[in-house]
């Protein structure tokens, strides 16, 4: 179990860094979304795969799961949520702004 | 010792920033609830140094859930010495800003995401645990996404987008240290970490997990990784750069110095050899960058970058004298750098433009200002006895303390000494070329009116002076902090009494 979910993170950060290097800002956006998915599972298999009782609630089980890293997690995605969210307006108002949704047109101020 | 004065610097500034998102449309009340919300954090910081100073580490179980399962607030030396000097900053910056922001930003929430900020970022001084440190980060981050870019000018956009996709990515490979570091040793309470970590020695797995942090701290802090800094620190209006400057990446080296006193200090010639070469990196680039730009905020921007480095210099050298050294500087560079942001950013005000070619003689009508960005120009330097000589003295000192074996400490002191020189150049010539010449700009045709923006910068030399001149009366606060950041132990039995 622990391998497949190792190659399924491999597999959603190859794809996120392959976006994050494109040059439309909605696949940049997009990019940053699928490694946070790749986090996200990061974490839950850096807990432990194992199967258990709820802890607290479960009753009596023979073991239980660690709830931290679904604590961890529930906290990475309302934050994720937020900044993505935040982050598809900004895109979408640089757009209206300046015309374009080419990161290579969007380079800085001319200072010289 | 359980207190509950830890928890003030966190709890002010948030309940402040959320009474003002209630008064939306009422801006004097706003202005008086950022001013009260300063002093009064100010107040419970200073109380915080008093407690620390006399009585040892101060800590409060959040929810009242003991210590390696719930999450705890620690205030030691250095934590609170960092909580008073932003709220003397951040004051002072606010400030600044009442006159310069514009109604438009104010009634779009500037100030309670000032105070939101304030919330992240003292947060981020006072967690005991690692996950904490992440949740605070992204609240001071957050916070500033939204300042970036509050206004919608063509620059703010298009800097913000890059600002927020580099740190959307760094807080991703700072969850993945997260999770490592949870899977090796199963727990993420800072000093429980270092218990475990000693336990089993740091492997050479805990040792990538390290440098992955130091990635990490670097692209938040601008060490080395610091390529989207220049931009986005020159985009904001100026109150707002000076908040950023002081703040910002000051977070992110608190957080190296903490994470690599606290909990990796095992490996030193990997992770401290590694932070020692990227901060005479980081010097050397911004120091050619201060010298080659002709625009007065971008030379701040690479100001700033030279600082960081100087600072993580100071602390890869890991002994108490380098570390006092790092400690003190740490502070001067956030107290100065605030000021000079704002004193660039009265120049621009009068003038409207940012290119110092374009600007001359504004001495013949603004001496006041005109000699206070000298001082400050004097003190970044390091001339004493003003706050950036001690130091500099100490840092350089402690690094040719190794003697002939160990040359590094030879090369660090070269080029924090020849960086020395990067700043007053760079900084002289702003002075040279806008204060000095033929005076082109009469009162009449000023972009703007400096009446009154010249008190916080007053406020802040004031300090600036005298933590220089007083260095005596501070240097016993600052070695504790170095002693305590040296003995992790001190640190563990303040969290963990029972475990030891």
């Amino acid at each position: 179990m622990e391998t497949l979910m190792a190659v399924t993170i491999g597999i959603l950060f190859s794809i996120g860094v392959y976006l994050l290097l494109s040059r439309t800002l909605l696949r940049i956006i997009l990019g940053t979304s699928v490694i946070a998915y790749g986090v996200n599972l990061l974490i839950i298999t850096m807990g432990g795969l194992n199967k258990g009782g709820a802890p607290i609630l479960g009753g009596e089980a023979s073991s239980y799961v660690d709830p931290l890293p679904q604590a961890l997690i529930l906290t990475a995605i309302v934050i994720n949520f937020a900044v993505t969210a935040f982050l598809l307006v900004l895109a979408y108002r640089t757009y209206l702004v300046t015309g374009t949704d080419n990161i290579d047109e969007l380079r800085g101020i001319d200072d010289e | 010792m359980m207190n509950n004065i830890v928890i003030l610097p966190l709890l002010i500034p948030l309940v402040a920033g959320l009474l003002m998102g209630i008064a939306r449309g009422n801006i004097p009340l706003q202005r008086w609830l950022s001013v009260l919300s300063c002093l009064f954090a100010g107040a419970a910081s200073l109380l915080l140094v008093k407690q620390v100073f006399e009585q040892g580490i101060q800590t409060l179980a959040m929810g009242g859930w003991p210590a390696p399962f719930g999450i705890v607030l620690v205030a030691d030396m250095l934590s609170s010495l960092l909580l008073v000097t932003t709220s003397i900053v951040s004051l002072a910056c606010l400030l600044f800003a009442f006159r310069t922001i514009g109604s438009e930003r104010e009634q779009y929430y500037f100030y309670p995401l000032v105070q939101f900020l304030i919330t992240g970022v003292n947060g981020s001084f006072l967690t005991g645990d690692l996950f904490n440190l992440y949740v605070c980060f992204e609240v001071m981050l957050v916070a500033s996404y939204v300042l970036l870019t509050l206004g919608g000018t063509r620059s703010q956009l298009t800097e913000g987008i890059k600002y927020m996709v580099i740190n959307v990515f760094a807080s991703s490979l700072f969850l993945i240290a997260i999770g490592y570091l949870y899977a090796v040793v199963g727990t993420l309470n800072m000093a429980h970490l270092s218990i475990r970590i000693a336990e089993i020695g740091q492997t050479g797995f805990t040792t990538w997990v390290a440098v992955l942090l130091i990635m990490v701290f670097g692209l938040k802090a601008a060490l080395f990784l610091h390529f989207w800094l220049p931009g986005s620190y020159s985009a904001p209006p100026a109150a707002i750069a000076a908040i950023f400057a002081a703040l910002l990446t000051k977070v992110g080296i608190y957080a190296i110095l903490r994470l690599f006193s606290l909990v990796f200090y095992h490996q030193l010639g990997i992770t401290h050899g590694l932070l020692a070469v990227m901060a005479a990196l980081t010097m050397i680039v911004g120091g050619i960058g201060a010298v080659a730009y002709w625009d007065i905020r971008k030379v701040l921007a690479y100001n700033v970058i030279i600082g960081v480095g100087f600072v993580v210099f100071g602390f890869s050298l890991f002994t108490p004298a380098a570390l006092t050294g790092a400690i003190y500087y740490l502070i001067h560079d956030m107290l100065m750098k605030a000021l000079l942001f704002l004193l660039g950013g009265c120049v621009i005000w009068i003038t409207g433009s940012g290119k110092i070619r374009e600007i001359s003689g504004l001495i013949s009508n603004h001496p006041l200002l005109g000699w206070l960005f000298f001082v400050t120009v004097l003190a970044l330097t390091g001339i004493p006895p003003l706050s950036g000589f001690a130091g500099k003295y100490i840092i350089i000192r402690a690094s040719l303390a190794g003697g002939t074996d160990q040359p590094g400490g030879y090369f660090l002191a070269a080029i924090g000494l020849l960086c020395s020189l990067m700043i007053m150049y760079s900084l002289l010539r702003i002075f040279l070329h806008s204060f000095w010449g033929e005076n082109t700009l009469s009162l009449d045709m000023e972009k703007g009116s400096i009446r009154g923006l010249l008190s916080p910068c007053l406020l802040l030399m004031a300090v600036g002076v005298f933590y220089g001149v007083g260095a005596e009366l501070v240097y016993p606060y600052i070695e504790q902090a170095a002693v305590s950041m040296l003995d992790p132990d001190l640190y563990i039995r303040a969290v963990l009494p029972e475990v030891i």
